[in-house]
């Protein structure tokens, strides 16, 4: 009982912000503007609040990997418009937190699916609204979810996958939705575009904070370092760790390898120092006052909104405690 | 005054009015092949920066201690191997090609670009006025460059830069830095200065300046790069130093009989007025 409550008031947490460290009363949406960033010619990253969104766009019509919040959700339809008047067919969501899923029902209703065809004026409401793709933890999550927080059911997505991907091809090239284990959540994907050559990596990299580990929800410290490894193993760089594939992140620019292997080395450095401090047998407060975090501080730290550097420390000592040595 | 003698006066004011209202690019020429002078910083250009020396480094606490953990083991990272100077730091390691970039219709000066001779990295700098990228664009080690003249001078900013460093022995500048550099001809040579701004990880901003001598034939050769295997390492590793255990910090201080304080850096250490405090700090 206490990890399901715990669990709610992550997701509750995350909705106002995961990520971008912000608390919902300072969430002004009326003053959020949203803009596109043309990654590659058919991908395309919408920025605003909450999580990024990525569109992927071509004769077929509009995928869009995840959806901000509910109130963005005008905004982003106009910027997406300015960019392509197709239908919206997709939605994928790389995990279940509202900054990420918030704006579901909304850009949803705004699309149609596309098995509607010559079957939706016999079948009532068969092309009603685009298809959401996630992973079945996601739906586990939203569908558990109560009061105002929990979701609406039309936002809940109704194609689910386990195990470790799920492929598909849309606008002319394949796309490979590929599981991340136990990483920010346990419901974690990473959209791979293959022929745009653009990874869509949800919470599992960000470049604005320290790595957000939802324990509650089956997060851990060692998800996210094989996280970042298996992105780091399908990256190909043009030359050195610039250019080739692109990483558009749960939050914060546009990426390519340099930026992943940076946050890679911060999560591994730090990974191995609460190590040592751990074996010696060093408290949670021993190990903030050793300040094992200074030198990233300044990059990725905080000490306000939603994710401050204590709030990573606590739950990343935690993650470590529990998880056996020859398991990391 | 006949009609052919106002069509000549007309011919020349237009000539002449096209001269004088050219576009205004000709203020210095740097296009050619510009040879490094080694004369300066050898022993930090070449050889290397010894492990542990950040004298005169205006670095933070923060940025001493990402240096104290770097381990020099990361070049042998395949991921690493071919990681490329930054834009701020790659001018001063060799030879480097500039051109210019001109609209042929307009005889307007679009960009003045800059290839360096290690890892051929290749700048631009926009001489046209445009604006900057968004925060959320992508970041390079190269970033995001725009030029102006002022007077002969040429003045570029960039912005958009990745993490990189101000000296190759783990000194990090971070991804938040504004780089400044002024291009200044005189004749055949050319200076180039560097001036960091980085918000997150310098406590002043940090200079250096490089000169340059005009190769009138030169040129610059390729330098491919292939990153291999070299030594099977576990899965999900890095390596560096754990804090208090880097065994190499102290052999720069020890060597050149420096105090340990002034070899770690920060601000103090870079203005004349240190010397008197060295005088009276123990030397490991």
């Amino acid at each position: 009982m206490k990890k399901q409550v715990c669990a709610a008031l992550w997701t509750m947490l995350c909705g106002v912000g995961c990520g971008g460290v912000v608390h919902a009363q300072q969430q002004n949406f009326d003053a959020v503007e949203v803009h596109s960033l043309k990654v590659r010619d058919d991908i395309y990253m919408l920025v605003g609040a909450g999580g990024n969104i990525t569109m992927q766009i071509g004769d077929d019509g509009i995928l869009l990997v995840d959806t901000q919040y509910a109130p963005l959700s005008q905004k982003i339809l106009a910027e997406i418009r300015k960019i392509s008047d197709k239908p919206i067919h997709y939605i994928i969501n790389t995990h279940h937190h509202g900054d990420h899923t918030g704006g579901n029902v909304n850009l949803r209703a705004a699309g149609t699916t596309v098995t509607g065809g010559n079957v939706a004026g016999t079948i009532a409401d068969s092309a009603v609204g685009a298809l959401i793709i996630a992973h079945e933890n996601v739906l586990n999550h939203l569908t558990a979810a109560t009061g105002a927080q929990a979701l609406p059911s039309s936002g809940w997505p109704t194609n689910t996958y386990f195990g470790e991907k799920k492929e598909m091809f849309y606008n002319g090239e394949g796309i490979e939705i590929l599981h991340m284990p136990a990483a920010h959540t346990d419901g974690d994907s990473a959209v791979f575009f293959r022929r745009s050559d653009v990874i869509s990596a949800g919470d599992v990299f960000v470049t604005t904070s320290y790595p957000v580990i939802d324990l509650a929800n089956g997060g851990s410290y060692v998800g996210i370092v094989n996280a970042l490894d298996r992105l780091v193993d399908i990256i190909i760089p043009v030359y050195g760790q610039d250019g080739g594939t692109l990483v558009i992140p749960g939050h914060g620019r546009l990426s390519n390898l340099g930026d992943v292997l940076n946050f890679r080395e911060m999560v591994i450095v730090i990974r191995d120092r609460f190590r040592e401090m751990i074996d010696k047998g060093m408290t949670l407060e021993q190990v903030k006052a050793a300040k094992a975090t200074l030198d990233y501080d300044p990059v990725y730290g905080s000490t306000t909104g939603f994710w401050t550097t204590d709030r990573f420390i606590e739950a990343a000592y935690k993650s470590l405690s529990e998880t056996p040595k020859d398991a990391q | 005054m006949n009609e052919s003698t106002v069509l000549k006066i007309g011919r020349w004011l237009v000539v002449a009015s096209a001269l004088l209202a050219g576009p205004v690019f000709a203020q210095s020429n740097f296009a050619g092949v510009w040879n490094a002078g080694y004369f300066e910083d050898w022993p930090d250009r070449f050889p290397g920066p010894e492990l542990g020396d950040y004298a005169g480094l205006p670095l933070n606490a923060n940025d001493r201690m990402r240096a104290m953990s770097w381990s020099a083991s990361i070049l042998s990272l395949p991921d690493y191997q071919c990681r490329v100077h930054p834009a701020d730091y790659a001018n001063s390691f060799a030879d480097i090609r500039m051109w210019h970039e001109i609209n042929t219709d307009t005889q307007e000066l679009v960009a003045i670009h800059l290839q360096h001779f290690a890892w051929q990295t290749q700048r631009t700098f926009w001489m046209d006025g445009r604006a900057h990228p968004p925060d959320y664009a992508e970041h390079t080690s190269m970033g995001f460059s725009t030029g102006e003249w002022v007077g002969n001078t040429l003045k570029v900013t960039t912005t958009h830069l990745k993490e990189g460093w101000l000296r190759r022995n783990g000194v990090a500048r971070s991804d938040s830095a504004t780089v400044t550099e002024h291009f200044i001809r005189h004749g055949n040579n050319l200076t180039w200065n560097v001036f960091v701004q980085d918000p997150k990880y310098l406590e002043e901003p940090f200079f250096r300046n490089r000169d340059y001598t005009l190769a009138e034939t030169g040129s610059i050769g390729a330098y491919p790069c292939e990153s291999v295997v070299e030594v099977l390492l576990p899965e999900h590793y890095f390596p560096h130093y754990l804090p208090g255990q880097n065994p190499f910090l102290i052999e720069y201080a020890r060597n050149h009989h420096i105090p340990s304080e002034a070899a770690m850096g920060g601000a103090a250490t870079m203005y004349p007025e240190y010397r008197k405090k060295m005088a009276t700090l123990p030397q490991p």
